[in-house]
C-alpha cells in the first residue's frame, strides 16, 4: 500500500527536507512560524527549526519580499510565503524589477535564488482581490520561472527543485488542493532516496489516443475527471498532459502528445486573454499545423473578475463538463 | 587645435535644436562650464555649457536658426592659438558628419562572436537573430474550395494521393479529418497503384494546351459538385405558347416605350425567381451540419464565354421587375463577354439557370453550381404536335425544363413542387407580373 | 529610543577622522575629483549623442558617497538608486567599465545591459544602481538580513534620495529593520529636489526627513554633506551601531546637485534660481572645501592637487576613448544573464524551454 499524504503535507515535507539539507534555506512570510501557517502548510516547522529558520513577517509584502530578494543576493535561500498569490500586486516592483531583472541589468553578476510560494486559485468565494491566478503574468517575464503543481507528488518534488534552483521561482499552489491526498512514496521507497522533480518536465497524467487535454495546476484534476467521462460515455480516449512548469516549459512532451492525438484543448483556471493557453495554443498551431485535425481550443475561467456569489463562482471556473463539451465539439 | 562647440543632445528624444540666444559673443573669453547659449529643444529651452576653455573665435549659427544634433555652432581657440588656414574645411567636415555621429554604429555581426556560441546555443534564442536564408517556396497543402478539411487531413490526403472531393467528412461541421482520409484510401488504392489518374495520350498531330485559370476553376468546382453532391434530376415539358404570345405582345410596345426587347430567357428567369419565392426550400445550401435557407434570391445566370462558362449573379432578384431583370441580364452578359465582371458579380448566388435553348438542345441535366442546391436546365422551344384538352392533335410550342437538385437539401417532392410552379408561371405569364 | 546623535566635538577631531593619514586625505580628494571629471566627460559625450536614455549626474554630491564609502570594511555593503556613478567609482569600479556602460558597449560593467542607472559590483560589495525610486530600500534591508543571518559583523548602507522617502517600500523597510534588528543604514542624500519638486512641496516633515525614523524607534541623524569630515564622523557612528548593536540608523545628509535631475531635465533652472545653483557652486562645493582643508592643514600644496585634477581629467578622457573604441555587445548576449542556470549550462538550465522567440 503506497503512502498517501496531502498536498499540504507534501509541501511541508519538501521545505522540512530542504531546511535540513541546506542551512541557507529560510522560510519567511506572514504567520508562517508561531501561527503555523494561515493554511497550515508550515505547521510544526517553527517548533522544529526555531526563529532563525522560520520567520514571521509583518503584513508588508513589498518590504519582506524585497528583503528576501536582497538576502538572496548574498546567498541566503529564502522560501517566501505569500498568504495568497493575489498579494503579489503589493510586492510587484520588488518581484519584477529586482528578482527578475537584477541579474540581467548587472550583466550576470548577481543571481537571486529565491522561491515565492503560496496559493493562487479562485473557487473559494473570497472575492476578486483574493482569487488571482497570475501564472501567466509571472511566466511572461524572462528572468523568472513559474511552477504550478497539481498533485501532492509533484508539489513535493517540484518545490524541492525550486528551492535548489539558482533563479527566482514563482511557485503556485491551490487552497482547494491542500487537503487532497495522493500517493507520495516515502524517501526510503525511492531509488535516489528523495523526490526531486526537475523544472521544465511535463508529465503525462493519463494516456490517450484521441485528444490531448493539456493543463496546469488544479485544472489537471479537472481534465482527469473529464477524461474518465469521455472514455466511459463517449468512447473518446483523452490524454492528459500536466505541464507542471510553465517556464521553463516542456514543449516537447506537449507537441509529442498532440502529434499523436491530433487534437488539443488547453485547460486552466486563469483568464483567457493572454493566458497560458494562448501561448500553448500558439505553439501547437505554429509547430504542428499539419498534424491538427481540429482547431486548438481552450477552457478557462470566465473573462470577468472572480465573483463572490458561491454558485456563480462555480460557473466561472473550468469544470469537467465544460472540458467534455469542448472535446466533443472537435472529436 | 580649434575646438568646435556642437549642438548638444539635451534630452533623451532630441534630434535637432534651435539656437534661441547666444549668451556670448565673438572674442569673449570662455571658461569650462560657462553657459554659451540658450538652446530650444523638443522639451524646453536649456542652457548649453562649454566643455572647453579659450576664446570664442567664431559663431557659426545665428540666433533663431535650427541645427541638427552634433552640428558645429561655434569655434573656440585655446589661449594664444590662431585659427588654422583649413578652419573652414574642419567646419565643413563637422557639418557633413553631424547627425550620423549620433547614431550608434551597428553591432558587430553575430557570426564574428563565436566565443559566445556555446552559451548562445544553450539559450536557443540567438539563432533567431541570425540572418536567415530565404525559405524556398513551400507547396501549400491544397485547400479545396467548398470542402472543409483539417490541416492534417490535407497533409495525409496529399501523401496518399487522395482527392478530398471523394471523401465524406465525419468531423464537426462535416470537416474531413485524418481518419476520413485514411478510411477512404482503400477505394482509390487499386487504381492509384497503377496510375493515379487516367491520363490521355497525345500524338504528334494532337494539340496540348495548358488550361487557363478559369478552366481550372471550372474543373475543380464541377468535379467537386459532381462527386460530392448527390444529384437527382427531374424534367418537365412546358407549353411555351402562352409565353411566346405574351412576349410578342409585350415587345410590340416595350421597344418603343422603354427601348428594351424582352428575350425568352427573361421570362424563364422571372418564372424561376417567382417559383423560388413560392417554394423557398429550393433556394438553399448544404453546410455540413446545417442547411442554409436564403432569404433573398441570388440568381446565377450561366453565360458562355470564350474558353468557358461564367455564372454571374443577379442579386436580390426577387425585387426586380421584369424590365429591370431583363436589363440586368443584358448588362451582365455584355460585361461577361467583355471580361468586365468583378469578383463581386460572382458572389451571393443561390440558384442557377442554364439555358442551352439557343443551341437547339431539347433537354439536358446540368451539374449543380456549388454550394447551391439546384440548377435549372432550359431546352429549346420547338414546334410540336400536341394533344389538346379536346383530344385533338394540334400544332403547339413546347419546351423542356430540367432541374438538378442536391438531395441533401431538397427531396424529390419539394423539387417537383418547385418545377410545377415554374411551369405554372411560364404557362400563365401574366402571373409573373402580379 | 529615538535619538539624534549628539556630538559636541568638531567633526575634524572625531577619532575616525583623526586616524586619517595625509595619504588617506589626498585619496579622498582624488576620489571626489575622479567622480566629477568622469561625469563632466560623460556629459560631454551624452550631449554628443553617444549615449542613450538618461544620465543622472552626481556633481555637487561627491563628498557623500566618497565619505561613506571610505568607512566601509570587509563586510559592509552598499546599494543606491539611479544616481549611482559616484558610489560606483568610490567603491573602486574603474572609469573604463563605467564609461563603456554609458556608451552601451560590451566592455561596460553590466555588459551594456544596465546603462547609467544600473551599475553593479558585488565583488566590491556594491549592489547597484537601481532605477525605481526607493525600490532598492527593501534590497538594502535584505543585505542586512543576509549579513545577520550569516553571522557577519557588517552594515548595509542603503542610499536613497529625498524623493524616495515618501515611497511605501521605504517605510515598510524601516518597520522591518527595527522589528528584526537589522544592521541597515539608510542614507538619505537630501539634495532638496525630488526631480523638479522641492522638499517643501513633496514631503510632509517636522524638522527633518530623518526624524521620521523616530516613529519607528530608529536612531537618526542629520548633517551637512559639504564637509567630508562631517560625513565620516556621523556615518561612522551609524556603522558602529550596526556592527556592535546590530541596529539600524537613518542618516539625512544635506547636499546639492548642480545639474538637473537628469541631463534631460529641461526645467533645471525653473524650479530653482540660477543664483541658488551658483551660490552652491561658488560657496558649497565639497571639492573646493576639501581642497582648502588640505591646504590649510598643510597636507599638500596646490600644485599636487592640480596634478591630481589633471590626472583625473585624463583618466576620464581615456575612459571615453576606451568606451568609444569598444565593441557593442554581440547580439547573442541578449539571451545571456537572464537565468543563472542557463548561463552555467546546468542540468536545470538545459531542461525545458526558457526563451520563447519564434
Amino acid at each position: 500500500m503506497p503512502r498517501r499524504i496531502t498536498y499540504r503535507d507534501a509541501l511541508r515535507e519538501a521545505m522540512d527536507e530542504e531546511l535540513a539539507r541546506d542551512p541557507m534555506v529560510v522560510i519567511m512570510g506572514e504567520e508562517v512560524a508561531q501561527y503555523n501557517g494561515a493554511y497550515k502548510v508550515t505547521q510544526g516547522l517553527w517548533d522544529k527549526w526555531g526563529d532563525k529558520r522560520i520567520v514571521d513577517t509583518p503584513i508588508s509584502e513589498a518590504g519582506f519580499i524585497g528583503m528576501g530578494i536582497g538576502a538572496s543576493m548574498l546567498g541566503v535561500r529564502p522560501v517566501m510565503e505569500l498568504m495568497f498569490w493575489s498579494f503579489y500586486t503589493v510586492a510587484w516592483d520588488q518581484i519584477v524589477n529586482n528578482a527578475a531583472m537584477v541579474r540581467y541589468m548587472s550583466g550576470g553578476k548577481i543571481n537571486c535564488p529565491i522561491v515565492i510560494r503560496g496559493p493562487a486559485n479562485g473557487g473559494t468565494s473570497v472575492g476578486a482581490t483574493h482569487s488571482h491566478t497570475p501564472e501567466n503574468i509571472m511566466a511572461s517575464f524572462p528572468g523568472m520561472k513559474c511552477v504550478v503543481p497539481a498533485t501532492a507528488y509533484d508539489a513535493k518534488g517540484l518545490l524541492k527543485a525550486a528551492i535548489r534552483d539558482n533563479d527566482p521561482v514563482m511557485f503556485m499552489e491551490s487552497t482547494k488542493l491542500y487537503g487532497e491526498e495522493w500517493d507520495v512514496p516515502a524517501n526510503d521507497e525511492l531509488p535516489g532516496g528523495e523526490l526531486v522533480i526537475p523544472l521544465g518536465v511535463a508529465d503525462i497524467k493519463r494516456s490517450g489516443t484521441d485528444i490531448s487535454l493539456i493543463a496546469h495546476g488544479r485544472a489537471v484534476i479537472t481534465c482527469l475527471q473529464a477524461a474518465e467521462i469521455l472514455e466511459a460515455e463517449h468512447g473518446i480516449s483523452a490524454e492528459v498532459v500536466d505541464v507542471r512548469s510553465i517556464r521553463p516549459l516542456d514543449e516537447e512532451t506537449i507537441l509529442d502528445s498532440v502529434s499523436r492525438t491530433h487534437r488539443a484543448i488547453y485547460v486552466e483556471e486563469g483568464r483567457p486573454f493572454c493566458g497560458v493557453g494562448a501561448q500553448i495554443a500558439y505553439t501547437i498551431q505554429s509547430k504542428l499545423f499539419d498534424e491538427l485535425d481540429a482547431p486548438v481550443l481552450r477552457v478557462t475561467s470566465l473573462d470577468a473578475p472572480a465573483i463572490y456569489s458561491p454558485p456563480l463562482e462555480a460557473l466561472q471556473l473550468p469544470t469537467p463538463e465544460l472540458v467534455i463539451e469542448k472535446a466533443l465539439s472537435i472529436c | 587645435m580649434p575646438k568646435l562647440i556642437e549642438m548638444p543632445k539635451l534630452s533623451d528624444t532630441m534630434t535637432e535644436g534651435t539656437l534661441a540666444k547666444w549668451l556670448v559673443k565673438e572674442g569673449d573669453t570662455i571658461s569650462q562650464g560657462q553657459s554659451l547659449a540658450d538652446i530650444e529643444t523638443d522639451k524646453a529651452t536649456m542652457e548649453m555649457q562649454s566643455f572647453f576653455e579659450g576664446t570664442l573665435h567664431r559663431l557659426l549659427v545665428k540666433a533663431g536658426e535650427k541645427a541638427p544634433l552634433n552640428s558645429p555652432l561655434a569655434v573656440i581657440l585655446e589661449e594664444g592659438e590662431t585659427a588654422p588656414d583649413n578652419l573652414d574645411e574642419i567646419i565643413a567636415a563637422a557639418q557633413a558628419t553631424a547627425n550620423t555621429a549620433a547614431k550608434p554604429a551597428a553591432p558587430a555581426s553575430p557570426s564574428s562572436q563565436s566565443q559566445t556560441k556555446s552559451r548562445a546555443a544553450a539559450s536557443e534564442g540567438p539563432s533567431t537573430l541570425l540572418p536567415r536564408a530565404p525559405s524556398p517556396n513551400r507547396r501549400i497543402a491544397a485547400r479545396v474550395p467548398g470542402v472543409k478539411s483539417s490541416p492534417l487531413a490535407r497533409k495525409v490526403a496529399e501523401e496518399l494521393g487522395i482527392n478530398l472531393y471523394t471523401v465524406t467528412g465525419t468531423g464537426p461541421g462535416g470537416r474531413i479529418v485524418r481518419a476520413d482520409v485514411e478510411s477512404a484510401e482503400p477505394i482509390t488504392a487499386a487504381p492509384r497503384a497503377a496510375t493515379p489518374t487516367i491520363r490521355p495520350t497525345a500524338g504528334p498531330d494532337d494539340t496540348r494546351t495548358n488550361v487557363s485559370t478559369m478552366r481550372k476553376i471550372i474543373a475543380e468546382r464541377l468535379l467537386a459538385s459532381k462527386t460530392q453532391i448527390p444529384h437527382f434530376y427531374l424534367q418537365v415539358e412546358v407549353d411555351a405558347a402562352p409565353m411566346m404570345q405574351f412576349r410578342a405582345h409585350l415587345n410590340q410596345t416595350s421597344e418603343k416605350t422603354t427601348g428594351n426587347k424582352y428575350t425568352v430567357n427573361d421570362f424563364i428567369l422571372k418564372a424561376v425567381i417567382c417559383a423560388a419565392e413560392t417554394v423557398p426550400a429550393i433556394n438553399a445550401a448544404w453546410d455540413g451540419d446545417a442547411i442554409i435557407q436564403y432569404k433573398s434570391v441570388g440568381l446565377s445566370v450561366a453565360v458562355a464565354v470564350e474558353d468557358g462558362l461564367v455564372t454571374p449573379v443577379i442579386k436580390a432578384a426577387e425585387q426586380k421587375t421584369l424590365l429591370e431583370l431583363s436589363q440586368s441580364v443584358k448588362d451582365i452578359a455584355a460585361r461577361a463577354k467583355n471580361k468586365k465582371l468583378s469578383p463581386d458579380d460572382f458572389a451571393g448566388g443561390t440558384i442557377t439557370v442554364s439555358n442551352l435553348g439557343a443551341y437547339g438542345i431539347d433537354q439536358f441535366s446540368a451539374i449543380i453550381n456549388p454550394p447551391q442546391a439546384a440548377i435549372l436546365s432550359i431546352g429549346s422551344i420547338r414546334n410540336a404536335a400536341v394533344v389538346n384538352d379536346k383530344g385533338a392533335i394540334v400544332s403547339g410550342q413546347r419546351m423542356w425544363v430540367g432541374l438538378s437538385g442536391d438531395h441533401r437539401v431538397v427531396d424529390g417532392a419539394v423539387a417537383a413542387t418547385f418545377l410545377a410552379e415554374v411551369r405554372k408561371m411560364l404557362e400563365n405569364p401574366t402571373l409573373m407580373l402580379v | 529610543m529615538a535619538k539624534k546623535s549628539a556630538s559636541s566635538e568638531s567633526a575634524a577631531d572625531a577619532a575616525i577622522n583623526r586616524s586619517l593619514t595625509p595619504d588617506d586625505k589626498i585619496k579622498l580628494y582624488r576620489e571626489m575629483v575622479r567622480i566629477r571629471r568622469f561625469e563632466q566627460v560623460s556629459l560631454q559625450h551624452y550631449q554628443a549623442g553617444r549615449m542613450g536614455g538618461f544620465l543622472h549626474l552626481y556633481i555637487g554630491q561627491e563628498s557623500v558617497a566618497t565619505g561613506v564609502v571610505s568607512l566601509m570594511g570587509e563586510n559592509d555593503h552598499i546599494i543606491t538608486a539611479y544616481r549611482d556613478h559616484g558610489h560606483a567609482l568610490a567603491v573602486g569600479m574603474t572609469m573604463n567599465e563605467c564609461m563603456a556602460e554609458l556608451f552601451g558597449k560590451g566592455t561596460g560593467c553590466s555588459r551594456g545591459k544596465g546603462g547609467s542607472m544600473h551599475y553593479f559590483a558585488p565583488d566590491k560589495n556594491y549592489w547597484g544602481g537601481h532605477g525605481i525610486v526607493a525600490g532598492q530600500t527593501p534590497l538594502g534591508l535584505g543585505l542586512a538580513y543576509g549579513l545577520k543571518y550569516r553571522g557577519l559583523k557588517g552594515a548595509a548602507l542603503a542610499f536613497l534620495g529625498d524623493g524616495a522617502v515618501n515611497q511605501g517600500a521605504y517605510h515598510e523597510s524601516l518597520n522591518i529593520a527595527e522589528l528584526f534588528d537589522l544592521p541597515v543604514i539608510y542614507v538619505i542624500e537630501n539634495n532638496g529636489y525630488s526631480m523638479g519638486t522641492s522638499q517643501a512641496r513633496s514631503s510632509a516633515f517636522g524638522n527633518s526627513l530623518a526624524e521620521r525614523a523616530a516613529g519607528y524607534g530608529i536612531a537618526w541623524d542629520t548633517f551637512s554633506g559639504e564637509d567630508i569630515y562631517e560625513v565620516r564622523a556621523h556615518t561612522h557612528a551609524a556603522i558602529e551601531r550596526a556592527h556592535t548593536e546590530c541596529r539600524p540608523t537613518v542618516l539625512e545628509v544635506k547636499t546639492y546637485r548642480w545639474e538637473g535631475h537628469s541631463v534631460a531635465d529641461a526645467n533645471k533652472l525653473k524650479y530653482r534660481t540660477k543664483e541658488e545653483v551658483e551660490l552652491h557652486q561658488r560657496e558649497h562645493d565639497p571639492i573646493q572645501r576639501w581642497k582648502r582643508v588640505l591646504l590649510d592643514e598643510g597636507v599638500c600644496d596646490e600644485a599636487e592637487l592640480k596634478k591630481i585634477d589633471k590626472a583625473a581629467q585624463q583618466e576620464a578622457e581615456e575612459s571615453a576613448e576606451f568606451a568609444k573604441a569598444s565593441a557593442y555587445p554581440a547580439p547573442e548576449t541578449i539571451f545571456e544573464d537572464v537565468y543563472w542556470e542557463v548561463d552555467q549550462m546546468t542540468t536545470a538550465g538545459l531542461t525545458g524551454r526558457h526563451f520563447f522567440n519564434d
